[in-house]
């Protein structure tokens, strides 16, 4: 008895799964589109990085900064990181550039480090640079001040 | 001079002009031979290691299209330097030859430290001659160049700075243990 229950309620939660996804199909476009599953994804019209001079200003304090220069010439991997050739404690005054925060020499334990903590390895994590386009939706957001 | 002496010293000279353009002309083309990408990818070491780095990088592919190969940047367009390096290169097949200490990409990866700093340190003492083959401070437009890229390139040419110091890594990937974190141009010496 337990087991027909089971396989009832099963049966019934499948068909309203399915049943919701057939409807979903119709109502909603995802950002892919309504591209065919097996083909290609639509192509994306590039869009050039943009060059700020003083950088962008935050929406939030603890924002991490966004990044206002072309990065494709910067590789970051296991083996090295090409942000430090100017953000690096070394080398940012040299430089004129920022030095990343001291927020990321420490390890998840609160333990401070003389090298980047490998948490905040890859700068592009946080940090994106931008470009500039229109918004996705129209909307009036505006930082805090 | 008899007549006969002439004709003999006539021919001598003839014969010396034409052995002359041959063996002149086949050095120069076999001097030519090897300082083509092919010539350098006909080794696995090349076409596996640095090759398949330049690939990924605006040396090699670009929007104007214009590319370098390695002897572009590699080897000395001035005769002289060529002919030095040229004598340098049995090195490079003594230990393609003999030494194989380079014939995997692992062990490739392993040296590939010291080798960077041997072309590094090459680059830096000629000034880095065979960038600016192409290169030139004075045809660059600094209105054209992003204001970062501007103020870095006028500084270099007020410091004395060249290519290699600040471009190091932009035809090939870095190698392991070097740190661009570490190594501002001009070095500790003049921090302000």
């Amino acid at each position: 008895m337990k087991k027909l229950i089971t396989t009832a309620t099963m049966a019934v939660s499948i068909l309203l799964v399915s049943g919701n996804s057939v409807f979903a199909k119709e109502s909603v476009a995802s950002l892919r589109g309504t591209q065919d599953i097996q083909g290609s994804s639509l192509k994306v019209t590039k869009k050039k990085l943009v060059s700020q001079e003083g950088g962008f200003e935050r929406s939030y304090k603890q924002q991490p900064p966004m990044i206002p220069h072309k990065i494709d010439k910067y590789k970051i991997n296991l083996k090295n990181n090409g942000c430090l050739k100017c953000h690096s404690k070394k080398n940012h005054k040299k430089e004129k550039a920022p030095m990343l925060g001291e927020s990321h020499f420490l390890t998840r334990d609160g333990k401070k480090l003389d090298h980047v903590s490998s948490r905040r390895y890859f700068c592009n994590q946080c940090h994106a640079p931008q470009v500039d386009a229109n918004p996705l939706v129209k909307n009036e957001f505006d930082g805090l001040k | 001079m008899t007549s006969g002496q002439k004709k003999g010293t006539f021919s001598v000279l003839i014969i010396g002009i034409i052995l002359g353009i041959a063996l002149w002309g086949g050095f120069n083309w076999a001097l030519e031979l090897t300082n083509t990408e092919q010539f350098c990818i006909s080794c696995h070491e090349m076409r596996d290691n640095p090759y398949e780095d330049l690939q990924e990088t605006i040396h090699f592919t670009n929007r104007t299209g214009v590319r370098a190969t390695c002897p572009d940047c590699h080897v000395p367009r001035e005769w002289i330097h060529k002919i030095v390096r040229k004598i340098q290169a049995s090195n490079e097949l003594y230990h393609h030859f003999i030494v194989k200490d380079v014939d995997t990409p692992e062990k490739f990866e392993a040296k590939k430290l010291e080798l960077a700093r041997h072309v590094w340190k090459a680059m830096k003492d000629t000034d880095s001659r065979e960038c600016r083959n192409c290169h030139n401070f004075d045809s660059m437009d600094f209105e054209r160049q992003e204001s970062r890229s501007a103020d870095r390139h006028e500084e270099a040419i007020e410091k004395g700075y060249t290519c290699i110091d600040c471009h190091k890594g932009i035809a090939h990937q870095l190698p392991e243990g070097y740190d661009p974190g570490d190594d501002a141009p001009g070095g500790d010496d003049e921090e302000d």
